[in-house]
């Protein structure tokens, strides 16, 4: 472990070996996985860019490492990769935004 | 700033950099994390299949180093060519070639550099190549090379009286990632070279006038799947620039000379291999190039590929040189293996003709 982070950049290279613990779930986890980021009705490169907005969204650092790399790979540009985290980040600002309906409708019950 | 900016572009044996010895690349890439066991060698994983020691199939590429002289100096050139190369096949040495060229049985002619055009004979070796009737005759040009100087203005004609199958580097479709790779300009030229290519028949659809584009990732990370990465290009050069092309090879970059340097002066040294090693594909090893090419150096050495071309690893054969060859011999060696191999196994494999995996 790790002696004075929670979080090991190394660590992400042994995702892996969460199926040594537990290994029906793993497996299941990790097919799942794959298949999922396949050429579908979106195209892997697509799935990416949607992967690497929600990885912030999450704010999962091996993630944001991971497929940041991963869409540099498919050949995305910058430009293109931080337009996919606004819309993440639209998303999540909206998201508490839209919740003010909630407390305006909460003043307009209890104000007189 | 500017001192960096110079630094770039000079190569490393213009800087004098330690890593302009073949032997300290070599010691790199045996040492760290593949000497504390870390990372697997690359010959330990080839045995895990069999596949050790590794041995080469039917020759069916010549490649050929005509010089390291280039008019750009890329960040990630495994060549460390340069406008300060000197290196540069004489007639001498081509003519040898030539009677090899005549009688081998390889079916394909594989012209590289540095920029090959820059080598005085250029023009005369292709001519007489080109008469020997070899199926695929390919000149592996940078592109800018045609818009460099007035006396390169024709070569698309050139090479298309002589039927040169053109491979060209293009990393990619946009501009910033392009400049940032091969130098500043290099994008508009590119782009510029590619559609005069193109007006004289190259890469157009239907067109028998081979024009195939190598695409290499501009950082430490492998190449997508090629493929798809050729939709990509296919689509954006088209709708950006009118540019038509045939094939996109994607070629992984090998942590060689330029590179390298640039993974270890990054800090990705380590990550690079890892990744490397875990994108190991066995499959890959089938048909990994360096069991069905031989490359001949400016001086007319004789490797089992340019990269070892380029770390000075001379084919392990009685025959070393071109003025003695012999493809029964050579046919019947070991091919030299190190870490930078896991570069050609990596994912869907990589070689000068891109991916290699069935």
């Amino acid at each position: 472990m790790a002696a004075n982070n929670y979080y090991d950049p190394a660590d992400l290279r042994k995702f892996g070996n969460i199926t040594e613990w537990s290994k029906e779930l793993g497996d299941k986890f990790f097919d799942y996985y794959g298949k999922v980021f396949e050429e579908g009705a979106l195209t892997a490169r697509e799935k990416a860019l949607i992967a690497l907005a929600v990885a912030h969204t999450e704010q999962c650092p091996y993630c944001i490492d991971a497929y940041t790399k991963d869409t540099l790979q498919r050949g995305v540009t910058k430009e293109e990769m931080m337009e996919a985290i606004h819309v993440g980040a639209a998303i999540k600002s909206g998201a508490t935004l839209v919740h003010g309906v909630m407390m305006m409708n909460k003043v307009n019950k209890l104000e007189m | 700033m500017l001192k960096e900016k110079k630094k770039k572009q000079q190569s490393l044996h213009k800087r004098h950099s330690e890593l302009a010895v073949a032997n300290k690349q070599l010691e790199k890439l045996s040492n760290g994390i593949f000497a504390n066991g870390e990372l697997p060698l690359f010959s330990e994983k080839i045995r895990e299949t069999n596949q050790f020691p590794l041995r080469p199939n039917k020759l069916e590429i010549l490649q050929i180093n005509v010089g390291y002289m280039c008019n750009q100096v890329c960040e990630h050139c495994h060549v460390d060519a340069g406008p300060d190369r000197k290196e540069i096949m004489t007639r001498e040495t081509m003519q040898q070639c030539l009677d090899v060229i005549k009688n081998t049985g390889a079916h394909t002619l594989d012209l590289t550099g540095g920029a090959p055009e820059m080598n005085p004979d250029f023009r005369w070796f292709v001519d007489e190549a080109s008469k020997a009737g070899i199926k695929d005759f390919i000149v592996r040009s940078n592109l800018t090379i045609i818009r460099a100087n007035k006396k390169y203005y024709d070569l698309p004609e050139f090479f298309k009286n002589h039927n040169v199958h053109v491979v060209s580097s293009m990393p990619h479709w946009t501009r910033g990632k392009t400049d940032k790779q091969r130098g500043e300009g290099v994008f508009d030229l590119s782009i510029k070279a590619l559609q005069e290519l193109n007006a004289v028949g190259y890469g157009m659809p239907e067109s028998d006038l081979r024009l195939d584009l190598v695409y290499n990732p501009s950082g430490a990370y492998l190449p997508g799947d090629q493929a798809s990465m050729e939709k990509e290009f296919k689509h954006a050069l088209l709708e950006d620039f009118g540019i038509h092309f045939h094939n996109l090879f994607a070629i992984t970059n090998l942590p060689v000379s330029r590179f390298l340097d640039y993974l270890i002066a990054s800090e990705n040294y380590e990550d690079y291999m890892y990744s490397l090693v875990e994108a190991y594909n066995p499959a890959a090893v089938k048909n990994v190039m360096c069991r069905n090419t031989i490359s001949i150096s400016w001086d007319g050495f004789l490797y089992d590929c340019d990269f070892n071309q380029m770390l000075e690893l001379k084919v392990a054969s009685k025959i070393q040189h071109i003025s003695e060859y012999n493809e029964d011999i050579l046919n019947d060696r070991k091919i030299i293996i190190s870490q930078h191999c896991y570069g050609c196994t990596a994912g869907a494999g990589s070689s000068c003709q891109g991916a290699v995996a069935d």
